[in-house]
């Protein structure tokens, strides 16, 4: 078998909660995600799947072990690295869309790119339109965010997702929100983008099928990793 | 749009004009106010400014009133003088010609003028006024007073060609009921009484001064006090910058052993009434302004609890926490500006107005003028407050922890 190149790579990460009591709710989780995996995390409310997308997101930086990107210590880095780090290699994409409402979806879709500052303002309104048509959003385009209905909106946060052509795309319920139709849609895009574009997908699910026919499950409880492998 | 946070910051602007439009508000009547009364602060500053020099000279020298020393040494006897007073010593200043010509030659100096001053009776029948005349060269007098801007009736030439000629103050000639042409009598403290003829009546607009000054020629003032024809007992000099009087004040005091008093000396009353008012005023625009600051405080801090899920999702793709704090200042600025604008707009426009508000007796119209100074004053303090309560419910915003958000 071929040696697949480690993205990502968690070592004993363990996280307290404070509030209302001390408690565990990461229990020195490790695991390793590769280039190209569609990584789908699942377990019962509770169990610390969140929690631990959170921490590979780089937002939560109240942990402890280590972290990894590319080979690369991520724990540790200041906060304006950690952005600059967000903006460049990864991609979100929430149960609740969190598209900003008084800009139009193209514009959603450029503002981080136009925090990147890799291309002209031009050129990445034209890639971001490329993402809108990709998606089947490009009659969208300019009208507002929050004119769009819900499976257009999470087409429209996965374009955002997508515009910086992240090594990651880390998603919390993508699905959760949408209906079988739209889940098939956005099933098919991250399916796609693992194989096609070489993509690591994480995504938190609640979703059994969503699961199944992912690459690889981790399956979280009690903040440990109860099953990690195909389901 | 190069920059994505300005643009943020715009399409928020835009979307909540009407918030907006009340900080911004909030800033134009703090920053007006602040605006029209420091100008009118100043405006009659500089009215009651020039008041005084219509008859203070920025520096006064003449001999003080000198008191007996208590403890006299004669030999070995040792004499003890237990309620010292005053001397009653002249008040002649010794060689005025030199002194006066030493002090034109100071770089500073403008004018210097010599005078003999003396408390006077003016009687017409059985009326008498009290007051002071000054026995001048009214041509220098005139050179530095301007005198001849206030004569009501006759010239300040009238009275150089008749050394028996007086111009009295408006109050005395209404007081005593006589006109230009007249004859009054007049008597000095030391017994000298003299008719002198009314060449010229004046008025300053200083009820002090009309009520109860006169101006006779310098050999007339001598003569009424018994001096000689080089008795001087008071020298006058105005200076290139009245403002920096103390400092010449006191290096004229290194030429002479008399007393040299600037006008802020003299006028330490009037001064201490208008520093004051500026304080007072002060305060109270500054309030203003602080409490407009409130308001951009306030408008932004709701935006920010509204926009709460905005900030995180620009955090979770990689904006910095100097971005939050970028665009919600430059919200901050652009209300500021919009307000500092309107508010120098709405100011002038009180200032306006003011100006066209006739008081009446010698004030005129009000006092009040458009200072640039005092415009960039108010427009850069305006900026500074607006940026300043902008700046911490910025950072509140740049704080936002966007997991906490996104859990929810």
């Amino acid at each position: 078998m071929e040696e697949r190149k480690v993205i990502l790579e968690s070592k004993n990460i363990s996280k307290y909660f404070h509030e209302p009591s001390t408690f565990q709710v990461l229990k020195e989780v490790s695991f390793k995600a590769y280039e190209g995996e569609f990584l789908t995390l699942v377990g019962k409310s509770g169990s610390g799947k969140s929690t631990l997308l959170y921490c590979l997101s780089t937002m939560d930086t109240d942990y402890g072990g280590e972290l990894y990107m590319l080979n690369e210590k991520i724990t540790g880095q200041s906060p304006d690295q950690l952005s600059d780090l967000r903006n460049q290699s990864i991609g979100f994409i929430f149960q609740f869309h969190y598209l900003l409402p008084e800009f139009t979806c193209l514009k959603n879709v450029m503002l981080p790119a136009l925090k990147l500052k890799k291309y002209s303002p031009k050129e990445i309104e034209e890639r971001a339109y490329e993402k809108l048509v990709a998606l089947d959003l490009h009659e969208q385009a300019l009208k507002p965010a929050s004119k769009l209905s819900g499976g257009q909106q999470q087409r429209v946060s996965i374009a955002r997702a997508l515009i910086n052509d992240p090594k990651i795309i880390l998603c919390d319920e993508p699905t959760g929100n949408l209906d079988s139709k739209n889940t098939q849609i956005v099933f098919d895009i991250f399916k796609q983008l693992s194989t096609e574009n070489n993509q690591t997908i994480i995504a938190v699910t609640h979703d059994n099928d969503f699961a199944k026919a992912s690459d690889r499950t981790i399956e979280m409880s009690d903040g440990k990793i109860l099953i990690n492998g195909k389901l | 749009m190069k920059n994505p946070n300005l643009e943020i910051a715009f399409t928020h602007i835009v979307a909540r004009k009407k918030q907006t439009l009340i900080a911004a508000l909030g800033v134009t009547i703090g920053l007006s106010v602040y605006l029209f009364m420091n100008s009118l602060t100043s405006g009659f500053e500089r009215f009651q400014t020039a008041e005084t020099f219509k008859s203070t000279a920025h520096i006064k020298i003449y001999k003080d009133d000198e008191r007996a020393k208590a403890l006299v040494s004669s030999g070995n006897v040792e004499t003890m003088i237990v309620n010292p007073q005053v001397v009653n010593s002249s008040k002649e200043l010794i060689n005025p010609e030199q002194l006066v010509n030493s002090v034109k030659k100071e770089p500073y100096i403008t004018q210097a003028i010599m005078q003999v001053d003396f408390a006077a009776f003016y009687n017409k029948g059985t009326a008498q006024v009290k007051g002071t005349s000054n026995g001048v060269n009214i041509v220098d007098y005139n050179a530095m007073f301007n005198t001849q801007k206030y004569m009501k009736a006759g010239t300040i030439a009238d009275l150089q060609n008749n050394k028996n000629g007086i111009i009295l103050g408006s109050g005395i000639a209404d007081k005593l009921g006589v006109r230009l042409g007249d004859n009054i009598s007049v008597a000095s403290s030391v017994g000298v009484t003299k008719n002198l003829e009314i060449v010229g009546i004046f008025e300053l607009g200083s009820s002090m001064v009309d009520n109860g000054t006169s101006y006779v020629n310098i050999s007339t003032a001598q003569q009424f006090l018994k001096e000689s024809p080089f008795f001087v007992n008071t020298i006058y000099a105005n200076t290139i910058d009245y403002n920096k009087s103390t400092e010449y004040m006191h290096s004229l005091q290194q030429l002479t052993s008399y007393k040299v008093e600037d006008w802020k000396v003299i006028n330490a009353d009037i001064l201490a009434g208008a520093t004051t008012r500026k304080m007072m005023f002060g305060s109270i625009s500054f309030a203003i302004l602080v409490v407009a600051a409130f308001g951009i405080y306030n408008i932004l801090s709701s935006t920010i609890s509204q926009k709460i899920n905005d900030i995180a999702i620009l955090k979770a793709t990689g904006y910095r926490g100097s971005d939050v704090i970028q665009i919600f200042l430059t919200e901050a600025l652009i209300m500021g500006l919009m307000g500092s604008i309107m508010g120098i707009l709405l100011g002038s426009l009180l200032i306006y107005l003011l100006q066209h508000v006739y008081v009446g007796g010698p004030v005129g119209y009000f006092p009040i003028g458009f200072e640039i100074p005092i415009i960039a004053q108010s427009f850069v303090l305006g900026l500074l407050f607006t940026v300043l309560a902008g700046f911490f419910p910025a950072k509140k915003a740049a704080n936002v922890d966007p997991v906490s958000i996104f859990r929810k």
